[in-house]
């Protein structure tokens, strides 16, 4: 089995995509290389295409949401390469409003439910998806619940009195 | 010889004993038979949305084995269940799916909230926008069980509660007409 360095797919993609990396770290030993928001896709392209690194399976991908930070949406990636046994993490941040990506199910067939979520729970929009609607939250909800700015509901509720219900 | 309070049976079965030469005659009302065997052969659905599901299916094995009080069958469709036990968290999305199920379950039928979850949304009452606060806003309840999730013993004690209300004789109609100027 082909041995796999952090500092390999770090320079291949500097080498591939230049000045469109732009940052790298190494959180609890887990390689994490934040792109540039447009070039998202085609690093994944490559990651996925190339035959020394074959990041064929996307554990997961979810939104992120930091409203206090200069750049406040996010997408992470989790890319799994099995015939290396490596597994990097790749992050794209946006300001848009709503955040738009493009979407990875043409690459991968796994990102479809996981894009739909990120939209269910952020409002991130994907171009391309084919069936871009909400997976777990009911239809109807309005707004995107795992924004900050969500509001949770008033504390002083009076519809649970338990005179409403006989008891 | 008349019937008598002497001959008869205090539980489980309704009514009493006509004794005859080589034999017996049971004296009972129709109703109460029916009642008595409605409450002893309760059919659950098998409907379970979160960890009190975990603790249902533990009732239902062999330790606590709820077949014991006559729960045996649990049944994968509501055509053939006589009571829904609502085991879990209900969110928003499942409140449709839960009413179809009831409305689906022919009478009579019954039903069971267990656990904090079904009965006021629990720990999801405050700050959530996806969990229904009690079942009892979608369907009506017959049984309500404490315990987060309540054990084994409790849903048993809760299963034995709805069979002296089944056997108590009246269904939820019946008790609107006895008493019509109720008010809530």
């Amino acid at each position: 089995m082909a041995t796999l360095e952090s500092q390999t797919i770090i320079d291949a993609l500097e080498q591939q995509f230049p000045g469109k990396v732009v940052a790298v770290d190494h959180p609890y030993d887990f390689l994490t290389i934040t792109i540039a928001h447009g070039s998202i896709k085609d690093v994944v392209r490559y990651l996925y295409n190339e035959p020394s690194f074959s990041f064929r399976f996307l554990t997961s991908c979810c939104g992120m949401h930091y409203p206090d930070a200069p750049q406040k949406f996010a997408m992470v990636y989790h890319l799994h390469s099995f015939t290396t046994n490596f597994r990097i993490r790749l992050k794209a941040f946006t300001n848009e409003d709503p955040p738009v990506f493009p979407t990875l199910t043409d690459i991968y067939k796994g990102a479809n439910w996981m894009e739909r979520e990120a939209y269910d729970f952020f409002g991130f929009r994907f171009t391309g998806h084919p069936d871009l609607r909400r997976i777990l939250n009911m239809d109807s909800l309005e707004g995107w619940p795992l924004r900050k700015e969500f509001p949770l509901e008033d504390p002083f509720r009076k519809d649970k009195d338990d005179a409403m219900f006989g008891r | 010889m008349d019937v008598t309070n002497e001959n008869k049976i205090p539980d489980p079965f309704p009514g009493t004993i006509h004794q005859t030469p080589g034999g017996g005659i049971l004296v009972s009302k129709m109703d109460q038979v029916i009642n008595w065997a409605r409450s002893n052969s309760l059919w659950p659905l098998v409907f379970g949305t979160s960890c009190c599901a975990i603790e249902m299916m533990s009732t239902a094995s062999a330790k606590y084995d709820w077949s014991r009080f006559g729960f045996e069958v649990a049944r994968a469709t509501p055509r053939q269940a006589d009571v829904i036990i609502i085991a879990g968290t209900i969110v928003n999305k499942m409140a449709p799916v839960l009413k179809r199920l009831y409305d689906q379950m022919a009478e009579p039928k019954y039903v069971v909230a267990m656990g904090a979850c079904a009965t006021s949304g629990g720990p999801f009452f405050y700050n959530t926008y996806s969990v229904v606060k009690g079942a009892d806003h979608i369907i009506p309840v017959d049984v309500y069980i404490a315990g987060c999730p309540p054990r084994p013993e409790a849903l048993i004690h809760a299963l034995i509660t709805l069979q002296e209300k089944i056997k108590s004789g009246m269904t939820r109609e019946q008790m609107k007409m006895e008493k019509p100027e109720q008010s809530f």
